[in-house]
């Protein structure tokens, strides 16, 4: 379970949180223009990624208010709380050597990250702009 | 390959088990193959079998970047049942079915198939009413499904508490006799060895970082152990997905989430048969070993951490211990996240993609366990003939955009 840092109320038990999924997916304004691939793109297409990733978090049990959050999806490590509407911060964390394998720290696969020699102790850093 | 026989544990026995030979090689990656397979789990494997033993291709090899059956396939609960709403599903799931009944058999590989029946249960009127509507659903589509009222589930599984004063009372269920469990380990094995003995090289310790294609069409991998070239290359990789999928340049419809289980101490044998309750999410069964493996919900949050939350297991075992008052003071012994690969309907993707050559099998969520054998089935048809198996068909990405959804919230959901 996540400790989050809500915006408003700052730090809580996740349980008292809902989630929103991916952040900035903005409503297209010309549907009525829109073919069946770009709408479909908008409503179902999702970008899931392993590394830093922009969520919506909702404090449900608390101050009901929307926020996003940018998460590492490969360690769980939360890098920053911001409001709805600013731009994402930029930040820096580690981020697994390959691309589907495990980072060296968090990753709750501690088996798979000890076939993987050579591995340890090496880290990337990402930004996000 | 060496066929496993009476005979031969009989020799091995007297022998003191002394002559029984490596059940697949490891060899080094070639430079080229006619079909790579990504994902050594159970779907990726039988993929490669079936192409190799139904198709006719020989020059297969299957990556996988850790050891095969280490993900999903070495994670899961094992439940079993073909009782999903819709034609498409229920002609998925009950082929699956039907090869699992023959599975040990043809792999020559005893896969511990046990056909106990799984229950699904009714805590109220209106759950009761779907549960009976996908009753006659499946039997119009030829699967087995019967309907038992609480005081039969109770003759059914006698440890389950029917009172009307539970917190979760008991109206009813659905009952799939051929619905079971089975070993997830053996399944891996099975598969591979049957595939190694039709030449395919199972590679482990091979992940692959990218997808090289030359005009729109797919023409290898790289990988952590050399580029490797291959006019097909498929992705079979449950969780990542969408990492694997973005190497083309391709954005799915798919969210990763960790998924829990965990097993209790062992005890004698209780629970004669897979007990599911969507509506508190837990599903249990017991195993030969006498532990009880019980499953969850996923987490609500996106993510690759194998684990899961606390609060997600704290939720099921409550629900666990009304169901069943009797396991009240059982330990818990091991606990495990697997991450699962979820679609917006709840059904899987079985496709081509706008990449040539480059086609995909995911999105098999929290169930897809048990369509393994059919889905590497029809998976290996598509491969080989570059278009889908009929009952592949309804499950390709275009329905994302023509809106022809498979919509199996009700029968698949957070329970299996
Ligand atoms: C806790 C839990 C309980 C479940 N219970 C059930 C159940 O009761 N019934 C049911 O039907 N289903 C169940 N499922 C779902 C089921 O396990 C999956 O749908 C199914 O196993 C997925 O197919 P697979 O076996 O091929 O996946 P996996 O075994 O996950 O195979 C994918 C493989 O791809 C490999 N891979 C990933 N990226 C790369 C790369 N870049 N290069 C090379 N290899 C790569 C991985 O290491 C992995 O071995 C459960 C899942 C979990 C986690
Ligand atoms: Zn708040």
């Amino acid at each position: 379970m996540f400790v989050i840092e809500c915006p408003w109320c700052g730090r809580r038990d996740q349980s008292e949180f809902s989630y929103g999924g991916e952040a900035h997916i903005a409503r297209p304004e010309n549907s009525s223009e829109m073919g069946d691939d770009t709408w479909s793109e908008f409503v179902f297409l999702r970008t899931n990624p392993k590394g830093v990733f922009a969520e919506r978090w909702n404090h449900a049990a608390g101050c009901r208010r929307w926020f996003n959050a940018l998460r590492n999806t490969a360690t769980d490590e939360i890098l920053a709380v911001y409001r709805i509407g600013e731009q994402s911060p930029t930040v820096t964390t580690i981020l697994p050597a390959t691309p589907c394998g495990e980072a060296p720290i968090g990753s709750g696969n501690d088996a798979a990250k000890v076939m993987r020699d050579g591995e340890a102790g090496k880290s990337a850093v990402e930004d996000v702009p | 390959m060496k066929r496993y026989s009476f005979f031969s544990l009989l020799r091995e026995g007297l022998r003191g088990h002394t002559g029984w030979p490596r059940v697949w090689r490891n060899p080094e990656p070639k430079q080229a193959y006619d079909a790579v397979i990504i994902g050594g789990g159970g779907h990726g494997l039988a993929t490669a079998y079936y192409l190799a033993k139904e198709h006719g291709m020989r020059d297969i090899a299957v990556l996988e970047k850790g050891w095969i059956g280490g993900g999903n396939a070495g994670r899961n609960t094992t439940v079993i049942r073909s009782n999903y709403l819709f034609d498409e599903s229920a002609a998925i799931y009950d082929h699956a079915l039907t090869l699992w009944e023959g599975l040990g058999r043809e792999l020559n590989f005893n896969i511990m198939m046990s056909h106990r029946g799984v229950l699904n249960i009714a805590h109220d009127e209106h759950e009761a009413r779907e549960l009976i509507r996908r009753v006659e659903a499946n039997r119009l589509n030829g699967v087995d499904a019967e309907w038992l009222n609480a005081e039969q589930v109770k003759a059914f599984c006698p440890i389950i508490d029917i009172s009307r004063s539970a917190r979760y009372p008991i109206v009813g269920a659905t009952l799939q006799r051929r619905g079971g469990i089975n070993r997830h380990d053996a399944v891996v094995w099975g598969y591979a060895r049957a595939a190694d003995a039709l030449g395919v090289d199972i590679i482990q310790q091979c992940e692959v970082t990218g997808v090289s294609m030359k005009a729109g069409a797919v023409t290898g991998v790289e990988t952590t152990r050399g580029t490797i070239h291959a006019p097909k290359v498929a992705s079979v990789v449950a969780g990542h997905s969408s990492v694997v999928a973005s190497m083309a340049g391709l954005r799915l419809p798919i969210e990763s989430h960790p998924l829990q289980a965990l097993v209790s101490e062992p005890i004698k044998p209780v629970l004669p048969c897979v007990v599911m309750s969507n509506a508190v999410h837990v599903y249990c069964s017991q195993s030969d070993k006498g532990e009880l493996v019980i499953g969850a919900g996923i987490d609500h949050h996106l993510g690759y951490t194998q684990r899961g939350s606390i609060n997600i297991i704290e939720e099921q075992m409550a629900a666990m211990v009304e169901l069943f008052p009797m396991f009240s003071r059982l330990r818990m012994m091991r606990q495990w996240g697997g991450i699962v690969d979820v679609c917006p309907d709840a059904s899987p993707v079985i496709s081509k993609t706008p990449v040539r050559g480059f086609y995909v099998n995911a999105g098999w969520g929290t169930g897809g366990w048990k369509a393994t054998p059919g889905s590497g089935h029809v998976f290996a048809h598509t491969i080989a003939h570059d278009q889908p198996h009929p009952i592949a068909a309804p499950f390709t990405l275009e329905r994302f955009a023509s809106g022809a959804l498979v919509a199996e919230h009700g029968a698949a959901a957070v329970a299996h």
